[in-house]
């Protein structure tokens, strides 16, 4: 049985797309992310769309999904190297890639999701020093 | 005899069925082999393939399935492929209605069928209640 495999990166999963991918893949596929980021505690999933040439409704929903519940899993999605003819076509399709963010290849995508993740520490770190901040003296 | 250029002249064609999933992706592969012979510039061809899939997919999923058939065709100098999908599904009641962007009967985003129709030159629906949907499209090469 075929499954699109998830490499972890230190606080991030990666997974690159080869094949256009039938249903149940997809499926399994969002399945196996959301369980691999409650797992690990990763903060960030890149998808390489790169080699993918169609992306439908369907497909175009798995994607939306994927970054919607990795979102409540506090872990951001960037997908990375959309084919442009994709990127046209999902336009006109009327289809909105929600709660996903967009890069051009891996490197940037990986920057991206870094400095997601690193806003969000500094957040906490400042929120950290606030509250000592506030302590009674 | 009076000759019609208008007229589309259908040159090649193909009949595949859909009754599974795993049907829609060599349905699209040959769809793209199609495409590829009339020299379809990329960016028409997945607009056509991403149409194509949208409607294989609702006929999967709302008439358990039907048959497409694939045509090159030509109007005067132009070259296009044509596929009409044809179901024995359960029709659709209000086609308009099913047209709209949003609307879906299937907990879904209700894009296919509006999507597709943006995604093509021509698109042309036809159910009826029991019988049957037959939905066809055209793009052209260049169009
Ligand atoms: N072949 C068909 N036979 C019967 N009903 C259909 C067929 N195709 C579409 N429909 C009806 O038309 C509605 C709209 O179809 P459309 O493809 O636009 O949206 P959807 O399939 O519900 O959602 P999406 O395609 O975005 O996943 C469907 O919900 C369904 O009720
Ligand atoms: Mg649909």
């Amino acid at each position: 049985m075929d499954r699109i495999p998830i490499l972890r990166m230190g606080q991030f999963l990666l997974v690159t797309i080869q094949v256009d991918l039938y249903d149940r893949l997809a499926l399994e596929l969002e399945a196996d992310l959301v369980k691999m980021v409650s797992k690990t505690g990763a903060k960030g999933i890149l998808i390489d769309i790169s080699a993918v040439s169609i992306v439908d409704s369907f497909m175009g929903r798995i994607i939306g999904n994927i970054g919607v519940m990795s979102k409540l899993l506090d872990a951001e999605t960037v997908v990375v190297g959309m084919q442009p003819a994709v990127a046209i076509t999902l336009v006109e399709l009327g289809l909105p890639l929600k709660g996903v963010y967009t890069a051009l290849n891996v490197e940037k995508g990986m920057d991206l999701l870094k400095s997601k993740v690193q806003i969000i520490e500094d957040d906490e770190i400042d929120a950290a020093n606030d509250n000592e901040d506030h302590l009674p003296e | 005899m009076r000759l019609m250029i208008t007229k589309i002249i259908s040159l090649n064609k193909d009949k595949m069925s859909i009754a599974k999933e795993q049907d829609v992706v060599p349905f699209r592969n040959r769809v793209k082999e199609y495409a590829i012979k009339i020299k379809m510039s990329l960016v028409n061809q997945t607009k056509l393939i991403t149409a194509a899939s949208e409607l294989g997919r609702n006929m999967l999923r709302y008439a358990n399935g039907g048959k497409v058939l694939i045509e090159i065709v030509s109007l005067g100098r132009q070259h296009g492929i044509r596929l009409t999908f044809d179901d024995q599904g359960p029709g659709i009641p209000d086609i308009q209605l099913a047209m709209n962007d949003g609307y879906s009967t299937g907990k879904s985003l209700g894009l296919g069928l509006p999507g597709a129709k943006r995604l093509v030159n021509e698109f042309e629906i036809k159910s009826e209640l029991g019988v049957g949907t037959k939905v066809t499209i055209t793009k052209w090469a260049n169009g």
